[in-house]
């Protein structure tokens, strides 16, 4: 138990590097984005380059996100039975739902992205507009994503049952972000 | 199958799973099982990647990040704090005039940012403590400050509205114009409504002390304009440029966050530390949004695979619900009743993709059915107790504040907002009356539209009126 518990810190610690960075990545964005409208409109300039790269900085930010997200108990749930739940019952439901719902769908995510960024790499695939970007860094996000998703899930289940056995303590503390 | 695909929906969700991975994982199951029972073929679940693919790719809903940090920093930029002062003191001498303050404050406010938690977080702090010195009923300050802060989502730049155009497929250009006269009608009706407590009750909101206040004259003209200035500045910068087409709302977002940071240099509060913050959150709202977008679209796909849509269809037709006005009472009904329980982000995803054909098949305007939708999911945000505008304000009211002063404050607000709602499917001009078209128009017009803003000019001279007579005088 002691071993997987390192291994969650570990994988802990690699989602949280990875959300720094999509952190990072939202200022960067709409920084680009400014840069897009001003030198369209004083300069007559525009670039498919910089234009897509808006998007693909917001794939980052998604994809690099989500397993932080999972780690800090972000995702949105209805809270009205959640929050009347003991930490025990809340661990169990938890539990159930990283089991049966985040781990297959990530599984099934991966199996169908892969094979498309692979595609996309081998043929070299790039943007069909003018002076567009090369396809895979924004296709390989998804496979990236659902992956430290698969991991950070793993991770949750072992803080999980760890806190279960009495091994470890673990707060399962929910609040609804501010929207 | 499609009714047990929402009985389980609705099970998953009320027990308390995460939203996202619910809506997902159903649909990734009964997916599977319409494969094995022949329903549809193997082929139609691997168009998955392809559809989360066009979410990560849609440029329009890169305006989410945006939008919430342009209010994140607006938030402790000290624009609210200026306002606030200019125009309490411009109403000070008058009863209720704080509570007028506060709801011009949020209309200006919500011309500015998309996000509500900004609006009530940046007023609330501010105003309260003042109404309450005052003499307020405590009752009265919060319920005006959660409706204020509230009306930002149905005025234009609002983030829902532009996540309501993109699932209802019409242009944003458009749903901000229909917005305009809802807004304005809202703004009119809180103010009215204070208007009348004020004659009926004036000891719930006396007007300020003599030393309190600023005498009419240049010194309060001064302050008054300088605290609006940025404000305008920034309308302009955001709201501005989307109407003449300048940027696409995403730009605009993008520059408004500029705007918000040039904005809290001037009143020195930007800081790394702060801008790191807004960015932090911003980041998670993101991800949580568009992962709730991924798990509907996985189940809608589904849903509709295995004839849901049908199903609803049926369901609505045996309620009676064969002519627009029905319907759409109805829908508000449910909505109203679900925004209880979800966050209109939810609403947005998971219930709109299933009534818009609905909609669309009883010749109702998607347009007006948006911002119908829109405004009544303005109750979400004031649903005592789970409502967020509520939650926020328990946050930041006083400890004096009883928890159950802010819920009853709320209520005649939620009231308003609802007379709105009414008035708005009996009176669809106020939404329409804007826009430069008939009623129905197809997807593809009203695109070609909003990129040259003079043929929309010139298709108002050619849109018929009541009277045909009139119609050809013009001509």
């Amino acid at each position: 138990m002691n071993y997987l518990l390192a291994l969650s810190r570990q994988i802990d610690r690699m989602s949280w590097i990875a959300a720094q960075l999509a952190v990072l990545l939202v200022l960067v964005c709409a920084f680009i984005s400014v840069g897009n409208a001003l030198s369209r409109y004083l300069f007559d300039l525009s670039s498919n380059a910089w234009l897509e790269m808006q998007w693909y900085l917001f794939a980052a930010i998604v994809m690099l996100g989500a397993a932080h997200l999972l780690c800090t108990n972000g995702h949105i749930r209805v809270d009205l039975l959640y929050l009347r739940l003991h930490q025990r019952q809340r661990m169990m439901l938890d539990l159930f739902g990283l089991v049966f719902f985040v781990i297959p769908f990530s599984i099934m995510m991966v199996l169908y992205a892969w094979p498309w960024f692979v595609e996309a790499w081998l043929i070299g695939e790039t943007s069909a507009n003018a002076g567009g970007l090369i396809r895979w860094p924004v296709k390989i996000l998804m496979p990236i994503g659902f992956g430290l998703l698969i991991l950070q899930a793993i991770s949750e289940i072992i803080k999980r049952v760890a806190a279960l056995q009495g091994k470890t303590l673990l707060d399962v503390h929910y609040q609804r972000p501010e929207q | 199958m499609a009714p047990a695909m929402f009985v389980a929906l609705v099970v998953f969700l009320i027990i308390g799973l995460p939203v996202a991975f619910s809506l997902a994982a159903l649909g990734l199951v009964c997916g599977m099982i319409a494969i094995e029972l022949g329903i549809f073929p193997a082929q139609f679940m691997a168009n998955l990647p392809y559809r989360v693919f066009g979410i990560l790719s849609n440029e329009l809903l890169l305006s989410i990040p945006f939008f919430t940090l342009m209010g994140a920093i607006l938030e402790r930029s000290g624009l609210a704090e200026d306002l606030l002062n200019g125009f309490a003191k411009l109403f000070g001498g008058l009863p209720g005039g704080l509570a007028y303050a506060v709801i011009v404050v949020g209309a200006i406010l919500g011309a500015i940012t998309g996000t509500v938690a900004a609006s009530v977080i940046a007023i609330g702090v501010i105003a309260l403590p003042v109404m309450l010195r005052y003499g307020y009923q405590p009752r009265l300050a919060t319920g005006v400050v959660a409706a204020s802060g509230t009306i930002t989502q149905v005025i234009p730049p609002s983030l829902v509205l532009i996540v309501l155009a993109d699932q209802l497929g019409k242009s944003v250009g458009d749903m901000y114009l229909g917005a305009i006269g809802p807004s304005i009608a809202q703004i009119l009706i809180f103010l009215l409504f204070i208007f009348i407590l004020s004659l009926i009750k004036p000891k719930l909101m006396p007007p300020l002390p003599k030393e309190a206040r600023t005498p009419f004259g240049w010194d309060l003209i001064k302050t008054v304009v300088l605290a609006i200035l940025p404000s305008m500045a920034l309308i302009f910068v955001v709201l501005g440029t989307i109407f003449m087409g300048l940027a696409t709302p995403t730009e605009a977002g993008a520059m408004g966050v500029v705007g918000a940071m040039l904005l809290a240099a001037l009143h020195r509060r930007l800081d790394w530390q702060m801008m790191w913050q807004g960015m932090q959150s911003t980041m998670n709202i993101t991800v949580m949004v568009i992962f709730i977008l991924i798990g509907a679209t996985v189940f809608t796909l589904v849903f509709q695979g295995v004839d849901g849509g049908k199903w609803i269809e049926d369901l609505f037709l045996a309620l009676g619900a064969d002519d627009a006005v029905t319907f759409l009472i109805i829908v508000n009904i449910i909505i109203f009743v679900l925004a209880f329980f979800l966050d209109f982000f939810e609403i947005a995803f998971i219930v709109i993709p299933l009534l818009a054909p609905l909609a669309k098949d009883l010749g109702i305007d998607l347009i007006w059915f948006g911002v119908l939708i829109c405004v009544n999911m303005q109750t979400s945000f004031m649903h005592p107790p789970f409502g967020f505008a509520l939650f926020y304000l328990r946050g930041i009211a006083p400890p004096s504040i009883k928890s159950s002063d802010i819920y009853l404050g709320a209520i005649p607000w939620l009231g308003l907002q609802l007379l709105l709602v009414l008035i708005l499917i009996f009176y669809p001009q106020i939404v329409t009356g804007l826009l430069d078209k008939p009623l129905e128009v197809d997807i593809q017009a009203i695109e070609i539209k909003l990129d040259e803003s003079e043929s929309g000019a010139q298709s108002k001279q050619t849109t018929p009126t009541d009277d045909p007579a009139d119609y050809f005088k013009r001509k």
